[in-house]
């Protein structure tokens, strides 16, 4: 025992003020993930990875913007755009997921969580909502930046107008893309209580799939087995439901486009069903 | 009202072990020692107050409330630290505790202030702004005990407090429970598997073996009218035990002292003539209290508690 921690002698004060519920402790969880989800008040290493994703996305949509200033040409829509940083936002996911859940596995933090209002649903839930906030926010936020980039440069309020429906539109395809990715992401990392196993696994699962699209697309011919192709892999599954919702997307979908917003919506709440019993079954 | 109070608690968990069986005990507030070696259902019968285990059958009470149903309710009033490590080492030790807080309920600026309180309370203000990971067992366990206090909780529930602490990290310990259940009143249930080591600190005993429970009593009143007559001399310990024998008491043996049971103000007579009488060198006649220990180990023929003499 150092000489500092002897135990000073002021008075113990009880606590009369409020206490709030257990939706203001979830909300408090929330919060608290979407910090660690960008490494808020951690340290300079858990910032890194998070950042240099967020550096990508956000300069892709300066290239965009730059090339619209010179040639007023768009090389990439804002639908487009999810699509383009699919692969960075991959990694994304396999960096924070982990932090998010696995670490609170593998310090067996969750005990100390349990032991508190919060049910164990709630728990499950603000961790999901924080992951789905963190990607919606990778990638919407460089859309917005292409937004008041290229209203400068628009010609007149019918311009901007234009832009800022681009923009909701890309927004509804960023949305699309979030809740396929965190869904899956935070359940495959619930599992894993080690962080490189998690993020491995996410990976793995993300990539293994794309050469099944692939083979789908390839043995189809375009016919109904290349319509359904993209459903099969959560990379392309996003697009099939844009292709599906404003038919600007180069996957093909023929007359599968109701089956692939129907796909969506199960994995993803297949997925957040899963996490929540994930957390019920877990042994303290 | 009873602090907590069982009817016939049994748990059964799915593999067919029983860690709890047939508990029936209702302790009053204070400090409360919860006893038995490991695997005794020490920790089984924590997490069922906490509401983190349905019992297979009977009932609990804590604070007036059933686990069971009103759990959050109990949860918010009840502040538990694990026996495990449970500390996430990248974070500041502030920040942390302040965190807890918040999942308690307490708004934000009020959970920052009574983080700091609470880490002061256990030590640890100097050093609360650096990362967990770099603390020692002792200030990891002080964190611990500090999350589990932030919240101004009515009972607090410490599985094994004093795990992995060297001798004066574990007084250092003691001695704050025992503030914390006296001074800031605060009721604490403190699990241990040394006896020896928290009846000193504590108001009530509960000791339970093997999920059954052996006994649940006031300290004051387990030790009431045992006590004992401790003599010491320098040679002939044999001889006197022999003579005090045919006199009719019983003299027990505890290293190179003769225990006597008092039962009347006439044996510390009769023990001085005896060795008077035998003209041995007399060094020691005191009287004590018989320790809670031995208790238990009469009472149960193979003693299962292990006893730390610190």
């Amino acid at each position: 025992m150092s000489e500092q921690s002897v135990i000073h002698d002021i008075g113990y004060q009880r606590y009369t003020g409020p206490r709030l519920g257990r939706g203001y402790a979830a909300r408090s969880l929330f919060e608290h993930g979407l910090r660690v989800a960008f490494g808020l008040g951690r340290s300079a290493k858990a910032k890194i990875f998070p950042w240099i994703v967020i550096g990508l996305v956000m300069a892709l949509a300066v290239v965009v913007v730059a090339v619209k200033a010179q040639s007023g040409e768009m090389i990439l829509t804002y639908q487009e755009l999810p699509g383009a940083a699919s692969v960075v936002v991959m990694v994304f996911l396999a960096v924070v997921a982990p932090e998010l859940v696995s670490r609170d596995l593998r310090n067996q933090t969750l005990p100390l969580y349990f032991s508190r209002p919060i049910r164990r649903s709630d728990y499950a839930l603000a961790k999901l909502a924080a992951m789905a906030t963190a990607v919606w926010l990778l990638m919407a936020a460089p859309q917005a930046v292409m937004f008041l980039g290229s209203a400068f440069t628009a010609d007149g309020a019918s311009g901007v107008g234009a832009e800022a429906r681009g923009m909701l539109g890309g927004w509804v395809v960023a949305t699309c893309y979030t809740l396929v990715f965190s869904s899956l992401a935070l359940l495959i990392a619930s599992i894993a209580s080690r962080r490189a196993f998690a993020a491995g696994a996410i990976v793995v699962v993300f990539m293994v799939t794309t050469p099944v699209v692939a083979l789908m697309d390839e043995l189809g011919k375009g016919g109904t087995a290349s319509q359904i192709a993209a459903l099969f892999s959560p990379l392309t599954l996003p697009e099939g439901v844009r292709e599906w919702l404003y038919g600007t997307s180069s996957t093909d979908v023929g007359p599968f486009g109701p089956v692939y917003g129907l796909v969506m919506l199960l994995l993803v709440a297949g997925c957040a069903s899963l996490l929540v019993l994930r957390y019920r079954k877990v042994s303290l | 009202m009873a602090l907590i109070a069982t009817q016939s608690l049994t748990k059964t968990y799915p593999g067919g072990v029983t860690a709890l069986s047939d508990l029936t005990l209702s302790v009053e507030p204070g400090i409360i020692g919860l006893v038995g070696a490991n695997g005794a259902g020490k920790s089984t019968m924590i997490k069922t107050l906490l509401g983190l285990l349905s019992p297979t059958s009977g009932r609990a009470e804590v604070l007036g409330l059933d686990p069971t149903t009103a759990g959050e309710q109990v949860r918010a009033r009840v502040g538990y630290m694990p026996e495990h490590d449970c500390l996430p080492p990248d974070m500041i030790a502030a920040e942390f505790v302040t965190h807890m807080g918040r999942m308690t309920g307490l708004p934000r600026t009020v959970a920052r202030e009574r983080a700091s309180e609470a880490l002061r309370h256990v030590g640890l203000y100097e050093e609360r702004y650096r990362q967990i990971g770099g603390y020692s067992t002792g200030m990891k366990q002080r964190v611990k005990l500090a999350q589990a206090l932030v919240h101004d909780p009515d009972l607090l529930l410490l599985d094994e407090p004093t795990n992995g602490l060297d001798p004066a990290g574990r007084d250092a310990m003691l001695t704050l429970i025992h503030r914390i259940g006296t001074e800031f009143g605060i009721s604490v249930v403190v699990c241990s598997h040394l006896l020896g080591e928290i009846e000193r600190i504590c108001d009530s005993l509960i000791a339970i073996e093997g999920g059954c429970l052996l006994r649940a009593d006031r300290i004051d009143a387990m030790t009431t009218g045992t006590e004992v007559l401790a003599i010491e001399v320098a040679e002939g310990t044999a001889e006197l035990s022999a003579a005090l024998a045919q006199r009719g008491l019983a003299a027990t043996a505890e290293g190179r002292m003769l225990l006597v049971p008092l039962t009347e103000e006439a044996t510390y007579d009769l023990v001085l003539r005896t060795v008077a009488e035998l003209d041995l060198p007399l060094h020691r006649l005191d009287q004590r209290r018989h320790r809670v220990a031995e208790l238990f180990s009469t009472a149960t023929p193979t003693p299962s508690l292990e006893v730390s003499h610190v």
